[in-house]
């Protein structure tokens, strides 16, 4: 294997004398979709910034084509060929496709030095046919979709003739078909000789569309392989250190009596006829495709939002929910899908965080008391395991990870009786993952009934006692675990009913 | 064991913080403080008076009572230009009522109600239809200065109680202290109180740095910024009494301008003006800063409009200084890495 497009060796990069990268080797070949795999803080993200010129390596050499070369700005990296496929950061929502592709490396009319508009038009329209994207190049980007925005983003390498195309958890906002479609595009741009370097925490995805893996754990070079010859076991092996006997713990837990009755819950225009029991004990799985209306059905619940009819139930008496704090006076817990917008207060400490909805209990009267806070922070953070280097730590400082258990932790804190879990493992390592299932197994059988909410099929199938699934604002499926299987699940997913 | 691990953590932290309080925005306003007062006191031998000084707190105590409730809106995330427009509003209100004949108990019950209905009128509408605070109080800062300008039109109130000049002209017993001024410490606390021992305190930083989130946790987000703007206008009115009381009449232009004043000493006092962050403490010294300084530029005959200059460049010098700071810190980091 020769064709070596670019070769990283001996990759160093210090901060602040940590060491994010320390002796990294990574080669990436013509042709080939290269898995870059690795916990939260493994490096992955420090190396692409050095591939890009975002960041300069301590030590270490950068081949591109046979020659030694560096990237001292993003500009150069990029005009080398190196392109990162970016989410909403770089984008203009207000400008058009076609502005946001030639951003940056407008064409211009060599007589007269005006933009040539109609030539970058023409332009765009190639490169829009060529990725099968069937929108205009004078479409404002605000008006895309998150799948049309990242094939824009992806025609814009290709605008600068990339012949490295970096993509960075590409499919973490996306549904199932579009995943599908992206996939599509990928193998062609594979086709075509391009090199692409493919993040994802997805095992599933890497599997499916990577030819070549490198792992790396805590800035080290671990191992790179082809994908055909590696199993799911090995890798997962490789990238935490140890090996993972159980991904999903499920724990037999005995179910109890009904303790949450759903019934024909309605939200004009979101979701409709929303019915369900859930027993003590009992982790219900709700499985669906981005915007089922999942997230909208339990913040109805909650108390975020209002209903248009329906009732809700709790212990057999029907229960009035008008705002999340009477949810929690029902015992209800719900652990919000985007934990840096819903969950945690990014910029407050973790103590303030895992004390903020039981502040009540924890102050004198209305007087806040720090060492109690402390003392319960003290407890779940240890508890759950949040690594931290003390309670007073801001949470934005923080990974991805360990974010979201301070945010499991708050919600844990308040000791629900009903614990709903939205998206808990998405976006976050391996290994935080296994804790959190861990946890959620644990929770249920002291006897908390749980909602799962997860896009995760997997996670869904492993997790769940019993299955609902939702497509388009309706239930189109309940399956008991013995009953449940991917096949059916998607198809319910996708709103293909099959009885 | 471990509860003892746990306080002697909380020690350790704080032990920490006292080192980094050099570096606080307070450490630095508490500077700026002491060099006003050191040159003040060398160009004029009047400054340190003390009945001087004592009585200079008038001119600036007024918006000081302001600033103490808006710190709480700006800490929110929201602002309110409406204040100096409820002080009008009140102040007609108040005339109205004197030339009326009712006494001066009436009269701060007329000026505290009605100060509190025009703020409960800004969070309503703010809360219950979602609008920015910015856009709400824009409209009603032309809504209550246009209605005091209706009610007066080039007249004015100048009748009222002898008894109601206490207020803003009165001292404490036999003391040189003024009335303001007490009362103004008095508020400073219990607004300190709430702001940083309570849980009141706590759920106002979380809005202010995350309301979705703060929701999501069951704070009820609208109803305490509803509770912010209305004991804001309450502070208004309340301001409203003592500058009537001191001026002894209402002109439809009182206050003109004020809310300006209010929100540049609020913000040269640390609060963040994007929400989530700041203290008590250092808009405390903030108010004291910008008073002095007025007060010593007015006994050396300098001009009004020369000492706007001076508190305009004296914000933005005093806003740049972290950042400045800050540009400094990583330069020494890097020499650290190298060796």
């Amino acid at each position: 294997m020769n064709n070596c497009i670019i070769e990283m060796k001996g990759i160093k990069k210090y901060f602040y004398g940590v060491k994010a990268l320390d002796g990294v080797d990574f080669k990436v070949r013509t042709g080939e979709v290269h898995a870059l795999i690795g916990e939260n803080g493994a490096g992955k993200s420090t190396l692409v910034k050095i591939l890009t010129g975002v960041y300069q390596p301590t030590a270490g050499t950068i081949i591109l084509n046979d020659k030694p070369v560096q990237f001292p700005s993003p500009q150069v990296s990029q005009k080398a060929g190196i392109s990162a496929i970016h989410q909403e950061a770089t984008m203009f929502p207000d400008l058009s496709v076609m502005e946001n592709i030639f951003m940056g490396h407008h064409i211009r009319n060599k007589s007269n030095g005006l933009l040539s508009w109609r030539e970058m038009k023409d332009k765009t329209q190639i490169l829009l046919d060529k990725l099968e994207l069937d929108i205009r190049p004078d479409t404002k980007v605000k008006n895309l979709s998150v799948a049309q925005r990242h094939m824009v983003e992806i025609a814009k390498a290709l605008s600068l003739n990339a012949k490295v195309v970096i993509m960075d958890e590409p499919t973490s906002a996306l549904t199932l078909r579009e995943v599908e479609y992206l996939y599509k595009i990928i193998r062609k741009l594979k086709s075509e000789g391009k090199a692409i370097i493919f993040i994802s925490h997805k095992f599933e995805e890497v599997f499916e569309i990577a030819d070549y893996f490198t792992v790396l754990r805590d800035g080290k070079y671990i191992g790179e392989g082809t994908i055909a010859d590696i199993t799911v076991d090995k890798i997962v092996q490789m990238v935490i250190g140890r090996s993972l006997a159980q991904m999903y713990p499920k724990l037999e837990a005995e179910q109890g009596n009904i303790i949450l009755k759903v019934e024909n819950l309605s939200k004009i225009g979101v979701f409709k006829n929303i019915s369900f029991d859930l027993h003590k004990g009992e982790i219900l799985g709700f499985f669906g495709l981005v915007g089922a209306g999942r997230s909208e059905v339990m913040q109805t619940i909650f108390g975020i939002d209002t209903k248009t009819s329906g009732e809700v139930f709790i212990d057999g008496e029907k229960v009035y929910i008008a705002n999340p704090s009477d949810a929690m006076n029902f015992g209800l817990a719900y652990l919000p899908e985007d934990r840096q917008i819903q969950g945690a207060i990014l910029a407050m400490n973790i103590r303030e965080n895992i004390t903020l909805p039981i502040i009540d209990r924890t102050s004198r009267h209305i007087f806040l008391d720090r060492n109690r806070e402390f003392e319960i922070t003290d407890e779940y953070g240890k508890y759950i395991e949040i690594k931290a280097s003390g309670w007073e730590q801001l949470v934005e400082d923080l990974s991805g990870g360990n974010q979201q258990k301070v945010v499991l932790a708050k919600w844990i804190a308040t000791k629900p009786r009903i614990l709903i879990m939205d998206e808990p493992t998405k976006g976050i390592d391996i290994a935080t993952k296994a804790t959190v299932h861990n946890f959620i197994s644990e929770l249920a059988k002291k006897g908390i009934a749980i909602i799962l909410i997860s896009s995760e099929l997997p996670e869904i199938l492993g997790m769940s006692n019993n299955v609902i699934v939702m497509h388009e604002g309706v239930i189109t499926a309940k399956f008991t675990r013995e009953g449940a299987n991917s096949k059916k699940i998607i198809r319910a997913a996708i709103g293909s009913i099959s009885k | 064991m471990n509860k003892e691990n746990g306080v002697l953590d909380i020690k350790k932290i704080r032990k920490i913080s006292l080192l980094n309080i050099m570096w606080q925005w307070e450490t630095i306003l508490l500077f700026i403080f002491i060099m006003v007062a050191i040159i003040n006191s060398n160009l004029s031998p009047y400054f340190l008076d003390y009945t001087n000084l004592m009585n200079t707190t008038f001119n600036f105590i007024e918006k000081a009572i302001i600033a103490l409730p808006m710190i709480f809106v700006i800490i929110c995330g929201d602002i309110d230009i409406s204040v100096a427009s409820i002080i009008a509003l009140s102040s007609v209100f108040m005339g109205m009522a004197s030339q009326a004949g009712v006494n001066t108990f009436g009269l701060v019950a007329i000026g505290l109600f009605s100060g509190s209905a025009a703020g409960f009128l800004n969070g309503f509408i703010i809360t219950k239809f979602g609008i920015p605070a910015i856009a709400v109080t824009l409209g009603s800062m032309s809504l209550f200065r246009g209605i005091a300008y209706v009610i007066l039109g080039d007249k004015a109130f100048t009748k009222y109680p002898t008894s109601f000049a206490f207020f803003g002209q009165g001292y404490i017993g036999n003391t040189m202290i003024p009335f303001e001024l007490i009362l103004f410490f008095i508020l400073a606390i219990i607004f300190g109180i709430i702001l940083h021992k309570t849980t009141m305190g706590r759920r106002v930083f979380a809005i202010g740095n995350n309301s979705t989130a703060a929701r999501f946790s069951g704070i009820p987000v609208n109803r305490i910024r509803l509770i912010i703007f209305t004991v804001t206008g309450l502070c208004s009115g309340l301001a409203s009494i003592l500058l009537t009381s001191r001026i002894g009449s209402t002109r439809p232009n009182i206050a003109y301008g004020w809310e300006l004043e209010i929100i540049t000493t609020v913000v040269l006092g640390g609060v963040a003006i994007t929400g989530g962050k700041g203290n008590i403490f250092g808009v405390v010294i903030s108010i004291f800063i910008i008073g002095f300084l007025k007060f010593g530029m007015g006994l050396i005959n300098v001009p009004g409009k020369v000492m706007n200059i001076i508190i305009g460049l004296l914000l933005i010098l005093a806003i740049m200084l972290p950042e400045l700071l800050k540009r400094l810190k990583p330069k020494n980091s890097f020499s650290n890495i190298k060796k």
